[in-house]
């Protein structure tokens, strides 16, 4: 299987990472007739989003979601014997989720005809990279352009080992271990409460704590609020205004210093505990100081709209790019500076990108939120149709529900469009699209929408507009 | 006076709702209307408004509270007064030597020119010596560094983005012609083919008129405190933009100017009868006298009320006959407008003349009262001098000067009489009016003065 890795010497585009950014600028490049090499340190491109990120935790999620829809059926007449959870077999489904994608991304490399490197790699010049081949290879090569996209990773709390059993980050929790009997989830934003939700419906007993005064820091209240009454009944405890002060591991489980807003202190001991509290660009170690690229002060790279780095021949894309750290962004950032390595006028310039958070319900916004337009005074009209009494949910069996649009009240542009509710990841592509065609609040509504669908909410948001 | 807030009645059938978001603290100033919470029902998400201007003290609810109708939310103080206006007004922008501010804004920024972004990519300097087979940037037309994400975004689709950036064309420049001000890719070839014709010789094109104030060349100066002490001013907006427009109608329009002279002894005579009868808002002054006369002269010689696309070849004949009239105000010249002359009486235009010419004094007027003229009336008589030639105020075609009226001696065929002369110039685009029908249209001027049925009888 070892063979020998073959570093070339010299590529008219060197892209450093193969995750969503780094894989999607390679191939466009290539499709454009650059001469590509893509470094990495995994066998197959993927990155964090296929091997231990979005595609993982929601393999996972599916799993959560066919035990809720067991459990909850009851109400509608439809009772399963309670589920068994095979966690080998799971976590075995889940690999061969991820091994047949990057398994496919291996194959298309081949196909565009792309050097793939398996190693790391170190800026020695701005023309020059000191390559480190996965087998212990080392060797320098030249380019003319790179792109650079290597990526984040999950933030740890101080003091924690990082080989832990029982305190990991998102990474440990999708390798799926097992389902332990009590989890922890530090940290309120969408990775906790996905990881949390699909460990809560495999069995775990999942309590949050969260430091500021609300999940999903970013999203507006109301959207939130939806999730937060299902999550508030699924969730043992989800402790807001409350700070981690201290972790120490037990034998058998962790124990837990728990303060409070006021500063009082409790002690809770949890089998593992899950830390969620952000991630961090992997710009270190990367030898970006023997080039004219620059930083900014949380460790991103500094990018103009073609996302160059302040080293012109060097573009930087994806999560070392700057929030919203996010695949679809690095696509986006992907084919740009692809476009413009190959001396074509690309901008990157999204009037909308689309943030979803899979759990359940789920939750999905784009364009501007209520929120910023309050912050930033903006004028704004909004339309807020809650899901009772639409048909589609009810059939569902569910009606827990919103969606919301956001307008311009001079024009009736859409500004903004957010959906709280089962499949609201689905639907929000509808409202990217019309932010992107500057779409009025008129042609959703002059858009005939498929009945009876969830997508039909949109239909009635805009109609809500239009009332006397 | 502490006022509890109470959920008020939001639909019929509704007894209570869910809170779903406060969108206010504790401490925070409200006005009246101002939404304070959402409350979700069966039947919609309803925001409560506040029921007056104040503080809010207390809030009693939280986000997924279940209240009922009538139940207290919260407590405020009214009164207080809020902060600052929520919008910031809009800075006005338009083509006219108009309104903004008097105090000399140090910015020499012209106000139709959109993006201030004026540092192109010099992308060239890529690392020596691999660049060769690198085809990249070659200093691109289109800003391609700066994402402009923080200003009003265009209304384009990405494929009209993508279309205006391969054009060089910057999109925060074109107008959308579709709902809500959308970009067409009609819109941005629209655009571009406007712009070139204004380039290679066209004449202004309503779109694009005010986006080249830069044409005028001017040459290297020289240091002028070489001989003596200087002292530097911003340039004014107003100033600016006078310039800018006098400078485009001298050095694109070819331009006569016609001397006459008209007897109005007679008229002046009946002018200050008038005048000692009527209130000082309605006196009636000389410009008054000739917008009228001026509105039949023009319906008179239409082509006079016209202006010229070059571009398209075409001559723009308006129907309305709206005079602009020169005023000197201590910011500089200003050309308020007054509409539909030709349907009014002289005693209209006079009362309408005075008090739009005070509000432009004292720079009240609005800058739609600044647009629209279709010809143009400059009245130096009060200062003085014998003679002048106006410069046309392009896009129109004419414009009429007047200078101080003076006693002369008028040979009558038999004796020398002493009457009241007062001289006219008036200056035309010799591109669109002949020479002698410049002098046909001044004439005509003149001897309605003289004698006013000359009025009815043609015209």
């Amino acid at each position: 299987m070892s063979e020998k890795i073959i570093i070339p010497s010299s590529a008219q585009l060197v892209v450093i990472g193969a995750g969503p950014g780094g894989y999607a600028a390679a191939f466009k490049a290539a499709e454009l007739g650059l001469e590509v090499t893509m470094i990495d340190p995994e066998v197959n491109p993927g990155g964090v989003c296929l091997h231990r990120g979005c595609i993982p935790s929601k393999a996972l999620l599916h799993v959560a979601k066919l035990v809720n829809e067991a459990e909850e059926s009851v109400d509608i007449g439809v009772t399963f014997a309670k589920p068994k959870i095979d966690v080998d077999k799971v976590r075995a489904w889940k690999d061969e989720v991820i091994g047949k994608l990057t398994g496919g991304l291996g194959m298309k490399v081949q196909h565009k005809k792309l050097t793939y490197v398996r190693g790391m790699a170190q800026f020695k010049s701005a023309t020059t990279l000191t390559v480190t081949g996965g087998d212990g290879t080392v060797g320098e090569m030249t380019f003319e352009q790179a792109i650079v996209a290597t990526g984040s990773r999950p933030i740890m709390l101080p003091g924690v080992d990082p080989g832990s059993e029982r305190i990991f980050d998102s990474t440990g929790a999708l390798d799926l271990v097992d389902v332990p009997a009590s989890l922890l989830v530090v940290g309120g934003g969408y990775i906790g409460l996905e990881l949390g939700s699909a460990y809560q419906a495999m069995g775990s007993k999942v309590s949050v704590v969260e430091m500021t005064n609300g999940l999903l820091p970013g999203c507006d209240r109301d959207l939130v609020s939806v999730l937060k009454r299902r999550l508030d009944t699924k969730f043992e405890a989800m402790m807001l205004n409350t700070k981690v002060a201290g972790l120490k591991e037990l034998k058998t489980g962790v124990q837990v210093t728990l303060e409070d807003k006021k500063g009082q202190q409790t002690k809770q001991k949890f089998a593992k505990v899950l830390v969620a509290i952000g991630r961090r660009p992997n710009t270190e170690d990367l030898g970006l100081e023997n080039t004219d690229v620059e930083l900014d002060e949380k460790g991103f790279v500094k990018v103009d709209g073609q996302r160059r780095t302040g080293q012109k021949n060097i573009f930087a894309i994806g999560d070392i790019a700057g929030e919203p750290m996010l695949a679809h962004k690095a696509y986006s950032e992907a084919n740009v500076a692809a476009e413009a390595a190959a001396g074509r006028k690309a901008v990157y310039d999204p009037r909308a990108i689309p943030a979803v958070v899979f759990t359940d319900p789920e939750i999905a916004w784009c364009g501007i939120t209520e929120t910023e337009a309050r912050a930033a005074k903006i004028k704004v009209k909004t339309a807020k149709l809650p899901w009772r009494g639409v048909g589609r949910t009810l059939t569902l069996g569910r009606d827990d529900g919103i969606t919301k649009l956001i307008i311009d009240p001079e024009t009736e542009r859409v500004l903004g469009v957010a959906v709280a509710g089962p499949g609201a990841g689905e639907l929000i592509a509808e409202g990217v699209l019309a932010i992107e065609m500057a779409a009025v609040v008129s042609d959703l509504r002059g858009t005939i929408h498929p009945h009876p669908t969830l997508s039909e909410t949109i239909y009635e948001a805009a109609e809500m507009l239009f009332k006397p | 006076m502490a006022q509890e807030i109470r959920v008020p009645e939001v639909s019929e059938g509704v007894t209570e709702g869910t809170v779903i978001s406060v969108a206010v603290a504790v401490g925070d100033k409200v006005e009246a209307d101002q939404t304070l919470l959402e409350l979700e029902t069966d039947k919609a998400v309803v925001a409560i408004p506040s029921p007056f201007d104040g503080t809010i003290t207390k809030i009693k609810v939280s986000e997924g509270d279940t209240v009922a109708v009538g139940a207290v939310i919260m407590t405020g103080e009214p009164g207080g007064g809020t902060g600052a206006p929520e919008t910031p007004a809009e800075e006005a922008v338009s083509e006219a030597p108009v309104a903004e501010e008097p105090a000399a804004a140090p910015a020499v920024e012209t106000p139709a020119e959109p993006a201030p972004d004026p540092e192109p990519v010099a992308a060239s300097a890529e690392p020596a010596p691999v660049a060769e087979s690198a085809p990249p940037a070659s200093t691109p037309e289109v800003d391609l560094t700066t994402v402009r994400l923080g200003d009003r975004v265009a209304p384009a689709a990405p494929s009209v983005r993508r279309l205006a950036r391969d054009l060089g064309v910057d999109i925060y420049q074109v107008q959308g012609t579709g709902p809500g001000g959308r970009l067409s890719e009609e819109d941005v070839r629209v655009f571009v083919r406007e712009t070139m014709q204004r380039i290679t010789g066209g004449g202004p094109t309503p779109m694009v008129s005010a986006e080249f104030p830069g044409l005028h060349a001017q040459r290297p100066l020289p240091d002028f405190s070489k001989w003596g002490g200087v002292t530097q001013e911003p340039m004014s907006k107003v100033r600016s933009i006078t310039a800018d427009a006098m400078s485009y109608a001298w050095s694109t329009i070819p331009m006569v100017t016609q001397f006459d002279k008209t007897d109005i002894t007679d008229l002046e005579a009946f002018r200050k009868e008038f005048n000692r009868k009527v209130d000082p808002d309605g006196k009636l002054t000389m410009t008054a006298i000739l917008i009228k006369v001026c509105a039949a002269a023009l319906r008179a010689f239409p082509q006079f009320n016209s202006s010229l696309d070059l571009a398209r070849k075409e001559m723009i004949l308006k129907d309305y006959i709206h005079v602009g009239v020169a005023v000197d105000t201590p910011g500089g010249l200003l050309v308020p407008v007054i509409r539909d002359a030709d349907h009014k009486g002289i005693e209209t235009l006079a009362t309408e003349l005075n008090e739009l010419a005070a509000k432009t004094r004292e720079r009240r007027m609005s800058p739609t009262d600044l647009e629209g003229g279709t010809f143009t009336i400059s009245n130096l008589g009060g200062i003085g001098g014998t003679a002048f030639s106006p410069i046309v105020y392009a896009p129109q075609v004419a414009i009429l000067g007047v200078s101080r009226a003076e006693m002369e001696p008028v040979w009558d065929g038999e004796h020398f009489q002493p009457r009241l002369v007062m001289p006219l110039s008036l200056t035309y685009d010799h591109r669109v009016i002949d020479g002698a029908d410049g002098a046909r249209f001044l004439r005509w001027i003149c001897q309605a003065i003289e004698k006013p049925i000359n009025l009815v009888m043609k015209g």
